[in-house]
């Protein structure tokens, strides 16, 4: 209990523009109250702690949501039912895609936020700490339930991440609703986290920085954290609206009622849209601070970056029935879909012509940040300009629940989503551990990352387009060829991830290269201005900012 | 504005009890519904985070009572609370996207209407209507006699209008130090706010006993109670929220110049209060 | 736009992959493996046309920004001693490259539109099938014959299970296929009979969500005859992956006359029901019925999976008299609240009765008994 409040610090911190030695100092006075012993994780309000929880947290999840992609790769490696039966794959494919976007991604970006956020903008913490740590122990938790469903009686969630109704009401197994109430855990986490995050940003930054002089990543953060808390209620609701069905006999999906399971499409898509630029948004703050860094020259066009990352959230509201192209639409409704979709492509595309700008002409180099940076650019594109051909409705026709998609969505996810946060881990580890990560596991890491993913995904363009449709434990004969590459890509890929996990272990015990405060030659930002590690506690005082000099909008 | 110091509040036990007992609730309830024996583990968890809830207010109230919190932490809450309500107001509106689109799309479409129309060769017998009497397969359900808007609707919406109003008055009552008289309003807004929710009660007991309206009969009950269920579950929320800042009010915690805690309260029932009139006019009226 | 493109187009994007992919032992081939079929009707190869624009122009752009990319990072290398520039901004290449991704989008826009309205013009058909998806089986009724089947995977479980080589159109294969007559227009209406489905046959370029409870529209017309082999392309349970489509596309005479022929046997089966079955005959279809309908679930071997699906063989149910009734009731009607369908509507008195048989003599359930489609009927009827 709470009773032992910390004095209210007056103690004098040295408010130079080196805030450095200065926060090392006062790590010691401020902590008569910090938790510690057994309970101190459990307790924590501390930002760095609970950033670096929900990364660890993330990083499990991404290992469990990829062995449960290797079962699915290993079942299709040849044609024939070889290791799985039907019931038990489905439950794979669901549970991955499920683990990987709600307990991998979303708890990865939160934790960077949690991390760097308060640091960009020189906050002592986040806005509402208690409230913080609420958010972050309810995950574990929410994931402890989902995936003891599949240990349950008939088996855990079968019906697909996007589990469409009737297939997950009226068909589903009994753990459904088991699955209903995670998903209601890890909504509550996630709306509580944005609600956090938005009055950070909007309320603790330094004085001095005003909102058009904020890093791009807290820029993104700031909108992905508005797009959560539109969207991520809708998604409650309609899981809500399941639970009736299954329990309570309501028939929202229900012909027979009166209802409609295409309604359940629309629900879920009106979140699930949103949802994958939640995932990609930060990312986008990520390359932008990476690429000027190590490209040695600001940031190109930052005005238009902000502007561009606020057209893509507004116009995901109305894009979602992109999902829905076969479902029946009408013609007005398929017609305004695909207009509205094409035109993400434009401020997306403004976002990597100024990331090209930057390099052109910079003095390049090539540490590892940079390296899964411009990966990232150049997969990422490859990923979107999938999209864009399956937002022509017609042409979606042929596209749609095959692997074409499943090859779509992982090259934005993964060379995408992931390399942005892998490219985060190496750009910050510096600031979090105080030591550089490997060299030479983080140059292997990355080199087999690109083959291992580009060998996994790339050929599902090529089965998706001869007509391999997704979610199938069994497949017709002509796209052996692809699947085998495929999986031995998915497992080649996966190994590599273990070099990742040495680069992190080595990094947290302190094995390495010593980082100065500013490990990385050309970067900029108050983050920067801090010892390597942060100490437990910055910015107890507000550092000096000022615009004209620090701003990544200065002219 | 400057403060030299940032204030970071200490943590506390209350966050992570609070995980315990919300996942109590969800494994009580997925268990009550699954093999109806999680009853006791869901009252348990209800009951821990009710009890959760009122511990790590008055931590909140002890710690701004001790004028630990400055203008910051202030504007924390405030955008804290806006943005909270800002996710509630999404959460319904999936459920009024629910109706409109059920109304607008989904029963003319199984009548035969509108760019799906050939659907009617599936429910030859079917008409669409609202409310909707008889469902597409007349075995779901059919109803006895809908809702009348102008009797106890009506009321009730007089009702929690008003008491957005009384409860402005007990505001502006508590800006002028009247402090008497704010909490005199104060109290006529819960008593508004109860007797709403009698009355709701009333009006659900006739639906679901004299009209057959229940959430079984079909499209028109699920849309009726999921919409009205979760406003009235939220009122309830509300009035309790009320009675304790009525409380607080008695005791003197507020001054007209710090108290957010009944601002709080007050959005929020602001906030079910205009939920209300849409439902009025959408649930009941339209 | 032009209807198809030139032969050497269609090949370009295979030589992408070429670089990356040794052909490994490549074994029979239905299409051309890398690319989406230009497929056989005019809506199908204006989609393929639509769809080769856009790879193109993707295509050139990635080859642009990519290019700027790498030529950058090689020529703007720190290690070669490159200076940053300090340039930030510069309103006029912003303009143009919004602007003209916007323009591109339009172009793109415009073809995609006609072939979205041509796709959803469903009016003046010659003639129309209501596709019904059930889990996992297509069921074709032809709205102005009396006529309708249903459609079920044809490939041995042995294949699958891998005991015996696969055949060329492995998980392709149905027991009767869906026989259209070239030259017309088709219109299609789906719906469902339990979950979501989704009705695709990539040469037709035809693909819609089956739902239950409302029928979505769709057309064809089919120049070429052939065989046009899809697939299930929704979730809809276990047996997603093995519901799939075949489309046999014969000339209009043809067409008449297997019509004539599957309506005179609809016929004389009917006529036939009364004629006592041997034990034989009942056993020899019981145990195709019992392949097709009830093998996904109760196992080939009658072994099932406890404990969601009951092992039939040695049940006492299936193999005692005093069950006997309980068994026909439950294959009739199913048990409701367990999956258990009923197949009183699915199956033919005369296979029901077959099935119900084989169950009852199978895996060594030798209870002799034999089950006539007379007594079916009559179950059915005391039913009403
Ligand atoms: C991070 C996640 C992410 C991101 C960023 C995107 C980005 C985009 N997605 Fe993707 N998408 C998913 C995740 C994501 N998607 C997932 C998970 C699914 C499947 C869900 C499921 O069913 O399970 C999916 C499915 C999906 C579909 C449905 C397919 C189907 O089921 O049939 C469609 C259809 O329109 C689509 C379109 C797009 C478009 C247009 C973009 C655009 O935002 C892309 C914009 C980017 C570019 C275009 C590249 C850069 C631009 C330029 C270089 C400028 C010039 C370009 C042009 C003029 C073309 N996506
Ligand atoms: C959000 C992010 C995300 C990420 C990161 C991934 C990562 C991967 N995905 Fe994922 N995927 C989805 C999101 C994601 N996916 C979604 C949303 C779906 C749709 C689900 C649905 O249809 O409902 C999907 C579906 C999907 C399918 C289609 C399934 C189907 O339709 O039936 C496949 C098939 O290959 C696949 C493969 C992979 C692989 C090989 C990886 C790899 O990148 C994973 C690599 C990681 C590891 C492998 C773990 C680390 C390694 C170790 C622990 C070492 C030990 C390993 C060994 C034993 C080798 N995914
Ligand atoms: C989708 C899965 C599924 C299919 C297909 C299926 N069954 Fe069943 N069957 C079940 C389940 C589940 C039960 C158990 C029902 C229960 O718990 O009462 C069952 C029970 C039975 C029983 C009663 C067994 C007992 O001990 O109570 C018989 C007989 C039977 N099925 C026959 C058939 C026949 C004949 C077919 C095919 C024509 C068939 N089933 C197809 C799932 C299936
Ligand atoms: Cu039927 Cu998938
Ligand atoms: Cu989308």
């Amino acid at each position: 209990m709470s009773s032992t409040l910390p004095p209210h610090s007056d103690k004098q911190q040295a408010l130079s523009d080196s805030a450095a030695g200065g926060a090392a100092a006062s790590a010691a006075d401020h902590h008569q109250s910090a938790p510690s012993g057994p309970l101190r994780w459990l307790l924590t309000t501390n930002h760095k702690e609970i950033g670096s929880l929900y990364l660890l947290f993330s990083l499990l999840m991404f290992f469990i949501g990829g062995v449960l992609a290797l079962v699915v790769r290993a079942e299709l490696f040849q044609p024939g039912l070889m290791f799985v039966q039907p019931e038990f794959f489905n439950q794979m494919t669901t549970m991955h895609g499920l683990i990987m976007v709600f307990g991998a991604i979303m708890p990865a970006f939160v934790g960077l936020a949690n991390w760097m956020l308060p640091l960009q903008i020189g906050a002592p913490d986040m806005a509402l700490p208690r409230l913080n740590n609420f958010s972050f122990w309810l995950l574990p938790v929410a994931f402890t339930l989902l995936l003891s469903t599949l240990f349950m009686e008939g088996g855990g969630p079968n019906f697909g991440w996007t589990f469409y109704a009737p297939l997950s009401t009226t068909y589903a197994p009994p753990s459904t609703s088991f699955f209903i109430l995670a998903m209601h855990l890890a909504g509550i986490s996630s709306i509580l986290g944005a609600i956090n995050i938005i009055a950070t940003i909007l309320n603790l930054r330094t004085p001095g920085m005003r909102l058009m002089d904020m890093p791009l990543f807290v820029w993104t953060w700031l909108i992905t954290a508005f797009l959560l808390i539109a969207v991520m209620p809708v998604l409650a609701g309609v899981v809500t609206m399941m639970l009736l069905d299954i329990n309570f006999g309501t028939s929202f999906f229900d012909a027979a009622g009166g209802g409609d399971p295409v309604l359940f499409q629309h629900l879920f898509w009106f979140f699930g849209h949103p949802e994958v630029y939640i995932m990609i948004l930060p990312a986008f703050g990520i390359i932008s601070a990476i690429v000027p860094t190590f490209a040695r020259k600001r940031l190109f066009g930052y005005a238009s970056m902000v502007y561009a990352t606020a057209s893509i959230a507004l116009l995901s509201f109305v894009v979602w029935a992109h999902h829905m192209f076969t479902v029946g639409l009408p013609l007005v409704a398929e017609l305004f879909f695909m207009y509205t979709t094409m035109l993400i492509a434009v401020p997306t595309g403004v976002k990597v012509f100024n990331w090209m700008a930057t390099l052109f002409r910079g003095s390049i180099s090539f540490e590892l940040p940079m390296l899964f940076a411009l990966a990232f650019i150049v997969q990422f594109t490859i990923g979107g300009l999938s999209g864009v051909m399956l937002a022509i409705s017609p042409a979606d026709f042929q596209y749609h629940d095959t692997y074409f998609v499943v090859a779509h969505f992982h090259y934005v996810l993964v060379p995408g989503a992931v390399f942005a946060i892998l490219a985060a881990a190496y750009y910050w580890l510096p600031k979090w551990t105080g030591v550089y990560p490997s060299e030479k596991l983080g140059q292997a890491h990355f080199w087999l990352s690109v083959i291992g993913v580009n060998l996994t995904f790339f050929p599902m363009h090529f089965s998706g387009l001869a007509g391999m449709p997704r979610r199938i434990p069994d497949y017709a004969l002509q796209f052996a060829d692809f699947n085998l590459l495929s999986s031995i890509g998915g497992f080649l890929f996966g190994t590599s991830q273990l070099l990742f996990l040495a680069v992190v272990i080595l990094c947290m015990r302190k094995k390495g290269k010593k980082a100065p405060a500013n490990p990385w030659e050309g970067a900029e930002g108050l983050e920067w201005q801090l010892p390597s590690p942060a100490p437990l506690h910055t910015f107890d005082t507000p550092p000096e900012f000022i615009p004209e000099r620090d701003s990544p909008s200065r002219s | 504005m400057s403060t030299s110091h940032y204030y970071v509040p200490a943590s506390s036990k209350w966050p992570i009890l609070a995980v315990v007992f919300l996942g109590f609730l969800a494994l009580g309830a997925g268990w009550q519904l699954t093999e109806g024996k999680g009853l006791l583990l869901l009252l348990i968890g209800v009951l821990g985070v009710a009890w959760v809830m009122f511990g790590w207010f008055a931590d909140v109230v002890r710690e701004s009572l001790a004028g630990l919190y400055d203008a910051q932490m202030d504007r924390s809450f405030r955008q804290g609370m806006a943005w909270f309500i800002f996710s509630e107001v999404m959460f319904f509106a999936a459920f009024f996207g629910t109706l409109f689109y059920i109304r607008v799309f989904a029963l003319p479409w199984l009548d035969g209407e509108g760019a799906k129309g050939v659907t009617a060769l599936l429910w030859p017998d079917f008409t669409a209507s609202w409310p909707l009497m008889s469902t597409p397969d007349p075995s779901v359900a059919s109803i006895e006699g809908q809702v009348n808007p102008w009797t106890l609707p009506l009321i009730n919406t007089l009702l929690l209008v008003t008491s957005s109003i009384t409860l402005t008055f007990s505001h502006h009552a508590l800006k002028a130090q009247k402090a008497a008289a704010a909490s005199r309003w104060m109290l006529l807004t819960l008593i508004l706010g109860g007797v709403f929710l009698v009355i709701q009660g009333v009006e659900y007991v006739h639906a679901w006993t004299e009209l057959g309206l229940t959430l079984q009969a079909g499209i028109y009950g699920a849309t009726f109670f999921l919409l009205t269920g979760f406003h009235g579950l939220h009122v309830s929320i509300g009035l309790l929220v009320l009675v304790v800042l009525w409380l607080r009010q008695l005791r003197g915690h507020f001054t007209p110049e710090q108290h957010f805690g009944f601002e709080a309260g007050a959005w929020y029932w602001h906030f079910v209060d205009v939920v209300w009139v849409g439902l009025f006019l959408f649930v009941y009226v339209f | 736009m032009p209807a198809c493109l030139p032969k050497v187009w269609r090949l370009l994007p295979a030589g992408f992959l070429l670089i990356a992919l040794p052909v490994a032992g490549s074994q029979v081939n239905t299409s051309s493996g890398w690319n989406m079929p230009p497929g056989v009707t005019g809506i199908s190869q204006n989609i393929f046309s639509l769809h080769m624009i856009i790879f193109w122009i993707c295509v050139v752009i990635a080859l642009v920004v990519f290019g700027v990319i790498f030529w950058s990072l090689f020529a703007y290398r720190k290690s070669k001693g490159a200076k940053a520039a300090h340039f930030h901004e510069n309103t006029l290449v912003e303009v143009i490259w919004t602007a003209l991704p916007l323009i591109i989008l339009v172009a793109m826009a415009v073809p995609a539109t006609a072939t979205l309205k041509q796709l959803y013009d469903t009016s003046e058909a010659d003639m129309d099938i209501l596709v019904t998806g059930h889990q996992w089986r297509w069921h074709y009724q032809y709205m102005e014959e009396d006529l309708s089947f249903f459609s079920n995977l044809a490939t041995p479980r042995s294949q699958i299970e891998g005991q015996e080589d696969k055949g060329d159109f492995y998980l392709l294969e149905v027991d009767q296929p869906l026989v259209v007559p070239t030259g017309q227009k088709i219109r299609f209406l789906f719906t469902s009979n339990d979950v979501i489905h989704s009705w695709w046959v990539p040469d037709l370029g035809i693909k819609k969500d089956t739902l239950p409870g409302f029928i979505n529209e769709s057309w064809t017309r089919i120049e070429e005859e052939g065989t046009y082999r899809g697939q299930c392309a929704e979730l809809c349970g276990r047996n997603h992956a093995f519901m799939p489509i075949e489309v046999k596309a014969v000339s209009p005479e043809a067409y008449q006359s297997w019509v004539e022929e599957r309506k005179a046997a609809a016929a004389s089966e009917a006529a036939n029901v009364d004629r006592e079955r041997s034990l034989d005959e009942l056993m020899q279809r019981g145990e195709e019925v019992y392949t097709t309908y009830c093998a996904a679930c109760h196992q080939e071997d009658g072994g099932g999976m406890p404990p969601a699906f009951p092992a039939l063989k040695g049940n006492a149910l299936v193999q005692e008299e005093s069950g006997r009734q309980q068994h026909l009731e439950t294959v009739l009607h199913g048990r409701s609240g367990t999956p258990m369908p009923a197949y009183s509507d699915t199956l033919s008195l005369a296979d029901i009765a077959a099935v119900i048989t084989y169950e009852r003599n199978a895996w060594g359930n030798n209870s002799g008994d034999r089950v006539q489609p007379a007594e079916i009927r009559e179950l059915l009827d005391s039913d009403d």
